[in-house]
């Protein structure tokens, strides 16, 4: 099959490209588009990309395929491409490209650092830990299993407009991941570091971040949760 | 915390119930507006005028038209800071924003001034 693959160099290409590579894929099985991917590398050894566990879970294969962000490690070919058509991949848009299917995710990583994301409790540690109830635990759920692939932040139009200031799904889900923890002391000041008109409020709940999420998690309705908690504080 | 010198409120939240509330208080208008057009197909300038003398008609319009104001700053704002930024225009950007939103600004006030003018004038 055709497989037909950004190619971008910024110290030796004017522009980026689209190069087709024919790959021969078997057709006794479906494979996952990563596969099919090292099997192009084989072929062209100078394609670059990050790959590291191959179960979706380290989130380091995050990409645009045929023009959905997903991971490719996880990602079934059937489910992109219909038989004889081209697969088309393109690094995560919005991002600068450091190379090929690489993408420079230093601002991705700045809005995640922007929301805090870990515990704040100003009372005193307990000898062993601080225990939380299974309930208040159970509110954790759909929150935590993020792997930061930023699959979500980079579909999302408002982060491609203002990255500098739209903390984006990814961030936002981790927000209120703390937002929401029982043990967190900190929820006041976390929400005044979010009211401003850019931070939470350019979402515009078009859930494309919901429609890409790999791990079939919904930042739309946690960013939903964080502006009900903005308004009964300050309402 | 991100600010911005342009925007009136200061805050995400406020902007955010304004846009809500001013497009329920629009919607209301547009239906009422609808329905005086369903009720009185035959419409004559007498009737129409006479609609408008009652207060609080002009009342419910004069709120509608502050609304139409908010909704449209808050809008014209966010579509010129997603739009008019650096990414896209370079350096000029925030000149070219400031332009747009100066020419946003003096439209809102003389569609309010209009509005005043219309329904309270003599």
């Amino acid at each position: 099959m055709l497989v037909s693959i950004y190619r971008y160099n910024p110290e030796t290409d004017l522009k980026p490209a689209m190069v087709d590579i024919e790959v021969d894929v078997p057709t006794d099985r479906d494979l996952m588009v990563l596969d099919v991917l090292n099997l192009a590398k084989e072929k062209d050894t100078t394609i670059a990309y990050r790959r590291s566990c191959r179960e979706g879970v380290c989130g380091s294969d995050g990409m645009n395929i045929n023009g959905t962000n997903g991971l490719a490690c996880i990602t079934p070919l059937s489910s992109v491409v219909k038989p004889g058509k081209k697969l088309v991949l393109r690094p995560l848009p919005g991002l600068p490209v450091v190379r090929d299917l690489v993408v420079d995710m230093s601002i991705f990583y700045k809005q995640f650092e922007k929301v805090k994301p870990y515990l704040m409790n100003d009372e005193p540690a307990p000898n062993i830990e601080r225990l939380q109830s299974p309930e208040d635990r159970a509110k954790l759920d759909g929150l935590y299993e993020c792997i930061l692939c930023a699959c979500c932040t980079t579909s999302c139009p408002s982060f491609w407009w203002n990255p500098d200031k739209f903390i984006g799904p990814a961030g936002l889900l981790q927000a209120y991941r703390f937002l929401a923890d029982s043990r967190d002391t900190a929820a006041s000041e976390r929400l005044a570091g979010l009211e401003d008109p850019f931070s939470v409020f350019r979402c515009r709940g078009i859930m494309n971040c919901v429609a890409v999420c790999p791990k079939g998690l919904n930042p739309t309705r946690a960013i939903g949760h964080i502006r009900s908690m903005l308004i009964e504080q300050s309402a | 915390m991100v600010t911005s010198a342009t925007n009136f409120s200061r805050t995400g939240l406020s902007d955010w119930l304004v846009q809500r509330v001013s497009a329920i208080v629009l919607l209301a208008y547009s239906l009422f507006i609808f329905g005086i057009f369903v009720l009185y197909p035959e419409l004559s300038f007498e009737q129409w005028s006479g609609i408008f003398s009652n207060n609080a008609v002009r009342l419910f319009s004069m709120m509608s038209v502050l609304a139409l104001c908010g909704h449209a700053w808050i809008g014209m704002w966010t579509v010129a800071t997603d739009y008019l930024t650096t990414l896209q225009l370079g350096s000029a950007a925030t000149s070219v924003r400031l332009v747009f939103q100066l020419g946003c600004a003096l439209l809102i006030t003389v569609y309010l001034l209009w509005g005043i003018q219309i329904f309270w004038g003599s």
